[in-house]
């Protein structure tokens, strides 16, 4: 079960999940140790999965045909487990510099990247970087050239985004490990790009 | 089954209805292009309310000038933004 903090009083949100995760157990849609193991699941998902793909996509001509064309089947093919996810992978190229939101929530490709970073989550990215996404960037360090395209992703349905970042110049001689331990969260949500080590 | 296709010209209508719409406010009246039809999805308004949500709507990827949707848009002039938006919520441009 969910923690009840003694220190603090629940907000409308805090005691509405504790009573529909009671009546949910209670009415027998699942138990406490299914809501607790999938925590756990969630909790051991990182950025390292997210990371695997993009290198093997950067390996891989057929794997990242396929990753763009059905992200879902592509990265179930490589043994991921992608439960309800429908997967969209958006490749930034030297003409494009794709970068996701949910301005409605929090929507983030968790199967690959585990929990979202708090500033996803937050009012001042989810309403700024859909209107002024080159200053949202620039903060992160980022900065696209005036000729490249920056394309702004809203998570708003179905779907839920990857980016393929570029690969960094000079990593050619690089294994697939090696080119992982480059990727990082932030470069597959799209505010910052790949460094060259 | 889908009525659009890649390059169709659309607008997304400009309603309020209540209820939980996955339809941002800012991109309601704005006019873009069909970017890709996805798949058909359960509709998210109906499944809200513990209905089955069924038929499945068409849902697109739409693709709009970051110039036509701010007016005081400060990027570049190339710059863009894609939703998804289901069938139910775009209109063909001629028609607005």
């Amino acid at each position: 079960m969910t923690m009840r903090s003694e220190d603090s009083v629940l907000d409308h949100y805090q005691a509405m999940e504790l009573a529909v995760s009671a009546l949910l157990i209670d009415k027998g849609y699942f138990s406490a140790a299914d809501m607790e193991a999938e925590i756990d699941a969630m909790a051991k998902r990182t950025p390292d999965i997210g990371a695997a793909v993009v290198a093997q996509a950067w390996t891989d001509p057929d794997f990242k045909a396929r990753l763009l064309a059905d992200g879902t089947a592509a990265c179930e093919s490589i043994g991921l487990d992608m439960g309800p996810t429908r997967l969209m992978v958006v490749e930034s190229t030297e003409t494009v510099h794709n970068v996701i939101v949910c301005t409605l929530c929090s929507c983030f490709p968790r199967m690959l990247m585990g929990i979202p970073p708090d500033w996803y989550k937050s009012v001042n990215y989810r309403s700024r970087v859909v209107r002024e996404p080159r200053m949202v960037l620039k903060e992160f360090g980022t900065e696209p050239s005036a000729d490249v395209e920056v394309r702004v992703h809203d998570n708003t349905a179905d779907m839920r985004y990857l980016v393929l970042p570029r690969r960094p110049a000079s990593t050619d001689g690089m294994s697939r490990e090696e080119l992982a331990k480059l990727v990082t969260r932030d470069s597959m949500i799209g505010v910052k790009i790949v460094e060259a080590p | 089954m889908a009525r659009f296709v890649p390059g169709d010209n659309v607008t997304v209508r400009r309603a309020f209805p209540p209820g939980h719409v996955r339809t941002p406010y800012y991109i309601r009246g704005k006019s873009g292009h069909i970017a890709q039809v996805l798949d058909s999805f359960a509709n998210p308004e109906e499944l809200a309310f513990g209905r089955d949500g069924l038929p499945k709507r068409p849902l697109y990827r739409v693709r709009f000038a970051q110039s036509r949707v701010w007016s005081d848009y400060s990027g570049s002039a190339g710059d863009t933004i894609d939703v998804e938006l289901y069938e139910h919520w775009l209109e063909s441009e001629e028609n607005t």
